[in-house]
């Protein structure tokens, strides 16, 4: 159930559900998006435009021509909490990635004072649950690694990240779907095309609340991959 | 399948296939993106009869130069756009903005230069002939999404619209420019993040557009504004017109093409009525942002819309 709701500018409403970021908050952030999106599908609350989870937010957009916060609102304080469900819509993602395309697994041996392989296998272990998708498109931000793996981001961002990126800062992970700009520790990449500009029923992969596990592959797998 | 095209023989700085924008993609990373100014692209598709969610040409500072090829059109520009029509006799006529004008094989179009104003239109009757992607023409050249792979209008590219010329008469419409640097905007949710002192200057000062200013977001400068909470906040979802403040305390307009999340507090968020005036201010210029509350602004959009709408009906046919 979200704490608060406010107002950001006069085409946004903030659905706020605490400071806290885990995933039994982003459960419900992710619930309430499934709903509100589900009830714009359906034609309903007609005039909103879009519906954005993050870690501990859902902020709705909407077209001031066709409807207003005082409709949104409304209809989000009826909201029954209890009869929103999540596993339907939940996806399962086995994701390959080529260790051997890391680039700073070396130096988080040094500063974690782990051996590579154990990262590699905590990485490996971990049942990551996505948090939000965005920045840019299909771009995951997902939980929650070992608080052994704990890391700052990088105090000089890189300029140039190649597409397929696997990274993590935190307790989080990500992967860059295009070449671009990043602060986040590169440990492999994948041959996994995230987001398809050409599909349009379906052309972002990963949705928020889908759980997704890595699968270690060879370069030689990769490169198979990549190709096709 | 029709075969009419102009031919690209200069691109324009930033010249793009925009239109509403493409909505209900913002939870998947996918930014709205839509012509930056939305009451000239709607007066655009108006004086060449077409419906109001048809695709359209948006150039920044200097359009393009197309040929006719093949075919023949009926098209209108907007915004404060100097242009010249080139008939195929060289025959040469002074465009005006706010009218359309036929176009015969051979011709050529000339756009160029944006007077006082970033961005212009140009709408063919009938529409241009480019793919939706997810119900939306619209171009975010950052993420290659939309026609022509993603990309900005290039060199010899060709450009297809749907249909030749229909339509006998040729319209116009009295369009009354603004001239105000008064923004209006609303507190953002992280507004107590800055001391009263930068909370003050924030409404009292003047702020310079620079040059870093594109279809994602507008960097101002002014007297640094003062953060006492924290200079960033846990990622959420971003609103079009969001005023982010980082850490060098100066503010950034997020504008059409903007990030879907980000983690700067926002002090402010610019009303979407007052929304077209800002992005067509040009770097150099000096603006001013007033706080107002929640029930003007949704009034401002109604005398805003109902504006809009009153330009539209009042449409006459060019003796």
């Amino acid at each position: 159930m979200f704490k608060k709701l406010s107002n950001i500018g006069d085409c946004g409403i903030v659905c706020d559900f605490g400071d806290e970021v885990n995933q039994k908050i982003n459960s419900n952030v992710i619930k309430l998006f499934h709903h509100v999106r589900k009830q714009v599908l359906k034609g309903n609350l007609k005039g909103i435009l879009n519906y954005t989870p993050s870690y501990n937010k859902l902020i709705i957009n909407f077209d001031l021509q066709k409807i207003n916060s005082s409709t949104i609102i409304d209809f989000l304080e009826s909201v029954d909490f209890s009869q929103l469900s999540f596993s339907q819509n939940k996806k399962k993602w086995e994701i390959p990635i080529c260790y051997d395309f890391a680039m700073d697994l070396k130096n988080i041996s040094k500063t974690l004072k782990i051996d590579e392989n154990e990262i590699i296998n905590i990485h490996l272990k971990t049942i990551f649950f996505i948090y939000m998708v965005g920045f840019i498109p299909g771009h995951p931000f997902m939980g929650d690694l070992d608080s052994k793996l704990f890391l700052n981001r990088l105090k000089t961002p890189r300029v140039k990240i190649p597409a397929g990126s696997v990274g993590i800062v935190e307790k989080f992970c990500n992967i860059y779907p295009y070449e671009s700009p990043g602060g986040w520790h590169i440990i492999g990449r994948t041959p996994t095309k995230l987001f398809n500009t050409k599909d349009n029923s379906n052309p972002c992969l990963l949705s928020p609340g889908d759980i997704v596990k890595f699968k270690s592959i060879s370069k030689k797998e990769f490169e198979n991959l990549n190709n096709e | 399948m029709n075969n009419n095209f102009f031919e690209v023989l200069r691109p324009g700085i930033n010249t793009t296939y925009q239109d509403k924008g493409r909505f209900h993609m913002q939870h998947l990373g996918v930014a709205p993106s839509g012509c930056m100014d939305q009451k000239s692209y709607l007066i655009a598709n108006k004086i060449v009869s077409n419906q109001n969610q048809e695709g359209v040409l948006e150039f920044a500072y200097q359009g393009p130069l197309l040929k006719l090829t093949k075919g023949k059109t009926k098209f209108s520009i907007t915004g404060n756009v100097i242009f010249k029509i080139i008939k195929s006799n060289n025959e040469t006529i002074n465009g005006e903005c706010n009218r359309s004008y036929d176009l015969d094989e051979k011709d050529q179009l000339d756009i160029l230069a944006t007077k006082d104003s970033v961005y212009g239109y140009l709408a063919v009757e009938g529409g241009f002939a480019v793919t939706p992607f997810c119900n939306s023409i619209s171009t975010l050249s950052r993420a290659n999404i939309g026609p022509n792979n993603g990309k900005k209008i290039n060199l010899k590219d060709k450009v297809f619209f749907k249909k030749d010329r229909q339509q006998k008469n040729n319209f116009s419409i009295d369009v009354l420019s603004e001239k105000n640097n008064v923004i209006r905007v609303l507190k953002g949710p992280q507004f107590n993040y800055f001391s009263k002192t930068a909370q003050k200057e924030f409404f009292s000062q003047e702020y310079k557009i620079t040059n870093l200013t594109d279809r994602m977001g507008m960097r101002l400068e002014g007297k640094g504004l003062e953060n006492i909470v924290s200079t960033n906040i846990r990622s959420e979802g971003i609103t079009k017109g969001a005023i982010q403040v980082p850490e060098d305390g100066q503010p950034i307009v997020l504008l059409t093409d903007h990030p879907t999340i980000g983690g700067y507090p926002k002090i402010a968020n610019v009303i979407s009525s007052d929304y077209d005036l800002l992005v067509q201010k040009i770097p150099g210029t000096n603006i001013e942002f007033k706080c107002i509350e929640l029930k003007e602004a949704e009034e401002a959009f109604k005398i805003y819309y109902d504006k809009i709408s009153k330009d539209l009906n009042n449409i006459s046919i060019l003796k």
